[in-house]
């Protein structure tokens, strides 16, 4: 028996390695690739222009985006001190030329301990689980009646959906501070309709975050969602029809499971992003609205403390990796799908 | 097509999402007009907030300096999107193929304080080891900016090459032509809608980002969604609402017009 290969160290197959967020990028750091690439070049396999196209977008996006987390996870094992900058190196000299390595666990434990990070991290996992429900409950029909329409209203369906999209975002998240708060448009709205005597207090509640959240992030649903199911092929439905199904029967069985890969990636698009967010719970939540992203904005933006907003940072990552990689395999599916269409 | 009651409730619940997308963006546009400080009460009409607007040189800066990242970025990421759409699009399967897809699709969903702290803390580290960045401000913006952005227009640029005739292309090859002037003879015009798109996509992204911009810009530096925020969090403006309802004009118009060109070349294009 061999002994299973040092996934780091091994090149392997496609997949050997196990596929997770941060083990690519290690893997890459490894320079595995690299050194294949250089090889191929070497022997004249490769060529240099295409070697050029891909290494230029490569290089930057492991530049600013990849080695920015190696980064962060290395001042997450630091100390805040007050300097410039304000935490404690890693690695040291001593004088007589040994290096050491000081690992501190610190932030690690105090994220563990203080029951505020715990109860940020459950709050914007249960608000951003909520909010991409609702997305999905609102979304899924608009995107659904948007594919049934006639093919001349679609475009101009779309457009308005794409719309708001390319207006700033922090103006239409303040659009809903006048709406919402006690003597706002939707109390008046509701006061002058007789519904309600008292206006009720809707700003700095989790309700006025997820409507901020479903406001923000509709067309993030949509869009995807409006892809499948514009692509699926009405024949089933008919051939449904002629045996004798009926509409909703068929919708169960099979517009809804042809449309999957669109809710999917819809929610992940949702989802992931609404976790961190930091403009929507700042605004339109109250002191009681914890979640992660606002968390790091203030132990960065107001304590000034780098290794324990990095370490909520990489905690952050962590609980999103799952997510992410789920979202990253759905996009490389669709786009295979799009490939084997052509 | 789907009828009776079903499409009777298809069609409320897309009036409903439609009325809810765009009640918030009409409030604002109305009340924009309002004598009043106060966003709730009308108390005539006016546009004596667009007069202060312009005469409120913080956030014409502010403007200016987005506008400069926005179009820096703009362009930057287009170039670099391109050349990441190819390779998805064109390249096949290669060894790195999945740290590739990682690293274009992971900015697309990645929480903006994340990107904005690690990126911050390589701009110090690398500040700290090799001197440059000098200090942050609109070098480092539109840095981070090209990093998020560049991801969104490759999605857009990838998709338009794989729905492309490779055909064209191949058959430029064949007949001698290299394969950079194949790309900007035969490829660049055909997804010339697709680079359009892109660029205004980055555009927006960049002119609309706050988090990221407030991590990595230094002092000195704010550009305007950092100086809206600033005064929405004071409470509600009118001049906030003044600023609102010109970029919401800008945008309508550009898309009107983007959308005008662009169902006219489609014509041309069915008629020749």
């Amino acid at each position: 028996m061999m002994p299973p290969p040092v996934p780091t160290r091994a090149p392997g197959p496609e997949g050997a390695v196990s596929p997770t967020f941060l083990g690519y990028i290690w893997r890459w750091l490894m320079g595995i690739s690299f050194v294949a690439r250089v090889r191929g070049l070497a022997m004249g396999t490769v060529s240099w222009g295409r070697a050029l196209v891909t290494a230029v977008p490569f290089l930057w996006l492991f530049l600013f985006f990849g080695l920015p987390f190696l980064v962060v996870l290395k001042i997450s094992f630091s100390q805040a001190v007050i300097a410039q900058p304000p935490y404690t190196p890693l690695l040291t000299w001593l004088d007589d030329g040994v290096m050491t390595l000081r690992l501190n666990f610190q932030n690690y434990i105090l994220l563990a301990e203080d029951s505020l990070y715990w109860s940020a991290y459950l709050n914007s996992l249960r608000i951003a689980a909520i909010g991409t429900v609702a997305c999905l409950v609102l979304g899924y029909p608009m995107a659904y009646a948007i594919a049934k329409a006639k093919p001349e209203w679609r475009v101009p369906l779309l457009m308005l959906i794409i719309l708001p999209f390319w207006t700033s975002f922090l103006i239409r998240v303040y659009a809903w501070i006048g709406i919402l708060k006690n003597n706002g448009l939707l109390n008046n709205f509701l006061i002058w309709l007789g519904v309600i005597d008292e206006p009720l207090p809707m700003m700095h509640t989790d309700f006025s975050v997820l409507v901020g959240i479903v406001y923000s992030y509709l067309p993030f649903m949509v869009l995807p969602l409006y892809a499948t199911l514009s692509r699926m092929d009405e024949s089933l439905l008919e051939a449904a029809a002629d045996l004798g199904c009926r509409p909703g029967r068929a919708f169960l069985t099979i517009t809804l499971p042809l449309s999957m890969p669109g809710v999917i990636a819809g929610s992940m698009l949702v989802f992931i992003p609404s976790v961190g967010e930091f403009v929507i719970p700042d605004l339109l939540g109250g002191p009681n609205t914890l979640m992660i992203g606002k968390v790091l904005w203030t132990e960065f933006f107001a304590n000034k403390d780098w290794p324990v907003a990095s370490a909520v940072a990489v905690a952050t990552l962590l609980l999103l990796v799952v997510p992410i990689v789920r979202f990253q395999k759905a996009q490389e599916e669709s786009a295979k799908k799009a490939e084997e269409r052509v | 097509m789907v009828r009776g009651w079903r499409s009777f409730v298809l069609f409320s619940v897309l009036a409903f999402g439609y009325a809810f997308l765009y009640v918030p963006i009409f409030s604002l546009i109305v009340y924009s007009f309002n004598e009043s400080r106060l966003v709730t009460v009308w108390a005539g009409f006016s546009t004596k907030w667009y007069g202060a607007l312009l005469e409120n040189d913080q956030i014409l800066s502010a403007a200016w300096l987005s506008l400069k990242i926005a179009v820096m970025n703009a362009t930057g990421a287009v170039i670099l999107g391109t050349l990441a759409g190819l390779v998805l699009a064109r390249f096949g399967r290669f060894r790195a193929r999945t740290a590739f897809t990682t690293l274009i699709t992971a900015p697309l969903v990645m929480p903006e304080v994340i990107t904005g702290l690690s990126l911050l803390m390589l701009f110090v580290a690398m500040q700290n080891l090799i001197g440059w960045p000098e200090a942050r401000g609109m070098t480092t913006i539109t840095i981070a900016h090209l990093t998020f952005s560049m991801a969104y227009v490759t999605v857009v640029i990838q998709s338009r090459l794989s729905q492309m005739d490779v055909s064209i292309e191949e058959a430029a090859l064949d007949l001698g032509a290299r394969p950079a002037k194949v790309f900007f003879v035969i490829t660049v015009p055909v997804i010339a809608p697709a680079l359009v798109a892109g660029w205004l996509l980055a555009f927006t992204l960049s002119l609309d980002d706050l988090v990221i911009a407030s991590f990595v810009s230094g002092p000195g530096a704010s550009t305007l969604p950092m100086v809206v925020y600033s005064s929405v969090r004071l409470g509600v403006s009118p001049q906030i609402n003044a600023l609102a309802t010109i970029i919401v004009c800008i945008v309508t118009v550009a898309i009107v017009v983007a959308g005008f060109i662009m169902h006219r070349q489609e014509k041309q294009r069915l008629n020749a």
